[in-house]
């Protein structure tokens, strides 16, 4: 029997009906169609499917939909304002901090999750905050770089 | 200045923005309308016979369009050695008999994957399980189960390179040392797993979107296997979640997705889950490795003589070239005057072991490396000098098979010394090893028989000026888009941005060999550069017309400027150029050609990069347990054409090499893989990641375009064996085996603690 859920994706409302057992990620994916959140393992393990759910980050094969009810949900669809990219998605780029790009989405999401919960984070925390996520492309070390130049406040927020 | 405007400039991969925005589409992503989803069923035994499908209740299941087996297929073999029929030996949907866990046997096509899924539960398959062999040594003894009909010991291929007298040469050694060491698996681990769309038409024209490192590969094994003709079918692969190695051969997703379409005439789209990633995708070739070198008393090496056994697993695959390649650089990066190279390949009833980033050669780096710091300490020698004293320089023949033209080896020894001198005195449990290492840009092979040229590229240059170039190369995560663009625009006299890249297209592209042995910028950089020097040609004969400029003057174009070589002052606008030029041509585009296909450059490659790397340690001796604290790497791979390309060739290799020797497996049981998901099979992740340091190293390549040669695969060869070698410089224990696991160590402390109680 699908049930209703109400949320907001990217500031986008939706009011659609899912089966109980739909997981976030199928959602973004195949019912609205955002295929920039992807998916590597579907346990949780790989960090690909990684969002921002009320501001936290979490892996969306491992949450039901359902769960996001009235909740507010950000992909890397929604980390550009307009056309403005996010510092950290220019940060990325100016540090060839993705290589094959699939794990890019997860890793920006899980990075701009520990920015906003910590905005001045140690090499060390930023470590931990994408130890969650699997690259296996690039060796994190540029990924970390593009972080700490985003802490170092060498990008400005878009306005 | 440099006298590069565009290359060895820090620049945005051309893909960039698509993939930091989510908005690049992979085969992941891709959904055709009418589509239909498939899922692969497979044998759970290593070893047996199919004797019945039964595939009724699957096919009653509400939402299930079709089930395919072994007998809806024309019933060929295929193999990427196509230039032996008798290595071509993989049905892909079995028909008779099942050679490891995870041998697909029959697939289903529904309206979702959940249906898919509970179609396969109800296929029933009868099997007469055979007897089963799992390790090289005991698939080469008399009495152990045939897994190949008419394959005597399980024998697969042998390989024998030799030069020299080296039973000669030993008798004149000093020193003699035999080891033996074992190489494990290792799995890719792309984050995007296989997959494909794949779409016939009822015109009987067959369309596919795959994850893939060779679209003309993909393409071309299709017509193999289906009988319909090369150019009717088109293999689209614009972006793709990493290869290493796993994607050039056709695969389960790509076959049975295209049989399942055949039969409905819709798109089928297959993507392997994680656990058949890891259990039914190919996988590093595990070897156990025999060794015997000998030297002079001052370390000059005169002989070394390697056997090799590698288990297969069940089909050929390109498991053969793995078995060539690590008997060639068994002997890198030294000048063995004598060498003698026994290689055999055996089939094992287990998941298939083919190509991965390094081919063969980090086995072979890994326990050659370990060796020479081992007769190093036997003689006394510090291990920098020893590799100088052998180490490969510049124009040097490597007898009878390759002439190596480049070589930066001494000058990336001395800046590694610099540096480990740089660390001083190191903290107690603290160790730094040196591994020493080289490999090729590109193969010079052609088993697969492909009468096309290695490389090819087509530039078209539009009425504004516009580059197009295409490329059968594959840009799988390691910016080969990127460094082809920018090599195009070097040679024009454009700007990056002025340049637009389609590839790995077969429908519009030239073919190409792909994105493999590290072969992309060399061979496809030398096809591209000569595409856009055809282009400027053209251009230039009407701007000389149009400039009237005294004959003996040069023209060039730089920063989108026509103009005199020696005049830079007098010119005209690369744009107006362009009009003129089109408009010349009575209204046609420019077009330009060009192609690359190694000739007389020896056995296996046009060139060859050269690398030191030097990882320190710190072990508890407690626990056995250690951390990579650094890990730096000199490193020469001609001129340099996309910096920031490099350096992340060079970081991911340490993640995935260094896992290699740290804490990647694949533990099997009767065949089995005990840890098909990333939670159990142990990766570097973020934290476990060393501090890495470039030490870039300037060379000139010849034979590549600019200068340059390959960057990929080379740098995974060294770093297992730098581990090891700092491992034993940390607490004096030696590990033959990889992965150099905690347990391994601590059980190696202990022995030597016994040993030095006694």
């Amino acid at each position: 029997m699908k049930k209703e859920l109400k949320f907001k994706v990217n500031g986008q409302p939706y009011d659609i009906f899912v089966k109980p057992k739909t997981l976030l990620v199928e959602v973004l994916r195949d019912h609205i169609g955002l295929t920039g959140t992807k998916r590597g393992c579907n346990s949780s393990s790989c960090g690909a499917c990684t969002v921002m759910l009320d501001g936290m980050s979490v892996k969306s094969c491992s949450v039901l939909a359902l769960q996001a009810n009235g909740a507010e949900v950000v992909t890397v669809e929604g980390l550009a304002k307009g056309n403005q990219l996010s510092p950290l998605q220019r940060a990325f780029l100016d540090h060839g901090a993705y290589q094959c790009g699939f794990c890019t989405p997860g890793m920006l999401m899980s990075s701009t999750a520990l920015l906003t919960e910590n905005p001045r984070p140690t090499k060390e925390q930023m470590k931990e905050g994408i130890d969650g996520n699997i690259c296996r492309c690039t060796g994190y070390n540029s990924i970390i770089r593009a972080i700490t130049a985003v802490v170092k406040g060498e990008y400005k927020e878009a306005k | 200045m440099s006298k590069y405007s565009v290359i060895g400039q820090r620049v945005h991969n051309v893909d960039g923005t698509e993939k930091v925005t989510g908005s690049a589409k992979y085969t992941f992503d891709v959904v055709l309308p009418n589509m239909l989803y498939g899922k692969v069923l497979r044998s759970p035994y290593p070893h047996a016979r199919i004797l019945k499908i039964d595939a009724r209740k699957a096919k009653r299941l509400v939402g299930v369009k079709a089930v395919v087996t072994g007998k809806d297929t024309l019933g060929r073999k295929q193999g990427i050695w196509r230039r032996f029929p008798e290595l071509c030996d993989e049905e892909i949907l079995c028909r008779a008999k099942v050679r490891y866990i995870g041998d697909p046997v029959a697939a289903v096509a529904a309206i979702d994957e959940d249906t898919a899924e509970e179609a396969l539960d109800l296929i029933e398959v009868e099997y007469e399980p055979l007897p089963a062999v799992f390790d090289p040594m005991d698939a080469i003894k008399e009495d152990a189960p045939q897994i190949h009909e008419g394959v005597e010991l399980n024998i697969n291929i042998n390989r024998h390179i030799e030069w020299g007298d080296v039973d000669e040469a030993f008798e004149k050694c000093d020193y003699i040392r035999e080891d033996k060491f074992k190489c494990s698996s290792q799995a890719h681990v792309c984050m995007e797993t296989h997959d494909a769309v794949a779409s016939f038409g009822h015109n009987g024209k067959l369309e596919v979107w795959t994850s893939s490192q060779s679209s003309y590969y993909i393409q071309r094994l299709y017509a193999d296997m289906f009988d319909i003709r090369e150019s009717d079918i088109r293999v689209h692969n614009r972006h793709t979640g990493g290869g290493f190695g796993s994607k050039f051969e056709l695969d389960s997703a790509q076959f049975c997705a295209c049989l399942l379409s055949q039969k409905l005439c819709r798109p089928v789209k297959i993507v392997l889950s994680r656990e058949e990633e890891f259990t039914a995708t190919k996988r590093r070739t595990p070897m156990y490795y025999f060794l015997k070198l000998g030297a002079k008393k001052d370390g000059t090496m005169l002989a070394k003589e390697v056997r090799v056994i590698t288990e297969g697993g069940a089909y050929t695959a390109m498991g053969a070239t793995a078995l060539y390649l690590t008997g060639f650089f068994s002997s890198f990066p030294y000048k063995y005057p004598n060498y003698r190279y026994d290689g055999y390949r055996v089939y094992t009833n287990t998941a298939v072991t083919s190509a991965m980033r390094g081919f063969g050669a980090p086995q072979s780096t890994f326990v050659g490396e370990s060796q020479i710091d081992m007769l190093a300490d036997d003689l006394g020698i510090d291990p920098i000098e020893i590799r100088r004293k052998n180490g490969m320089t510049p124009n040097y023949e490597v007898p009878g098979q390759a002439f190596i033209q480049s070589c930066g080896l001494h000058q990336c020894l001395d800046k590694i010394e610099e540096h480990i001198k740089g660390r001083g005195k190191l903290p107690p449990n603290h160790g730094i090893g040196v591994s020493a290492y080289g490999f090729m840009s590109g193969g010079i092979f052609n088993w697969f028989n492909t009468p096309y040229a290695f490389s090819a590229a087509v530039i078209r240059i539009n009425i504004d000026g516009k580059v197009d170039v295409y490329t059968g190369a594959c840009d799988i995560g390691q910016g080969s888009n990127t460094t082809l663009s920018m090599i195009a625009a070097e040679e024009l006299g454009v700007r990056l941005e002025d340049v637009r890249i389609f590839s790995g297209d077969t429908g519009i592209c030239p073919p190409d060999l792909g994105a493999w042995g590290s072969r992309e910028t060399l061979m496809n950089g030398n096809a591209v550069k000569r595409a856009a020097a055809d282009c400027k040609r053209q251009l230039l004969e009407f701007a000389a017309a149009k400039m009237g400029a005294n004959i003996v003057y040069d023209l060039d174009i730089k920063d989108r400027w026509v103009h005199l070589v020696d005049r830079p002052e007098r010119g005209v606008s690369y744009f107006d150029i362009v009009k003129g030029a089109i408009r010349g041509k009575d209204g046609n585009a420019i077009m330009g050609r060009g192609y690359y296909t190694p000739h007389r450059k020896g056995m296996i490659s046009p060139a060859y990069s050269f690398g030191v790397q030097a990882a320190e340690v710190a072990v508890d001796p407690e626990t056995g347990r250690y951390k990579l604290i650094n890990v730096t790497t000199a490193h020469e791979s001609g001129t340099v054409i996309n910096p920031v390309g490099i350096e992340g060739q060079l970081e991911g290799a340490i993640m995935m090499a260094g896992g290699y020797g740290f804490c990647e497996d694949q533990p099997m049981d009767e065949g089995k893989i005990l840890n098909p998901s990333i939670a159990d099979y142990k990766l570097i992740r973020s934290l476990d990641m060393p501090d890495t340091k470039i030490l870039e190293i300037d060379t000139y390549e010849p034979e590549g375009p600019f200068g340059a040669k390959e960057a990929g695969e080379g740098l995974t060869n060294p770093t297992a064996g730098a581990i090891g070698n700092a491992v034993y410089k940390a607490v004096g224990v030696r590990i033959n085996d990889l992965p150099i696991t905690p347990e391994k160590v601590l059980r190696a402390l202990k022995e030597k603690q016994k040993k030095a109680k006694k």
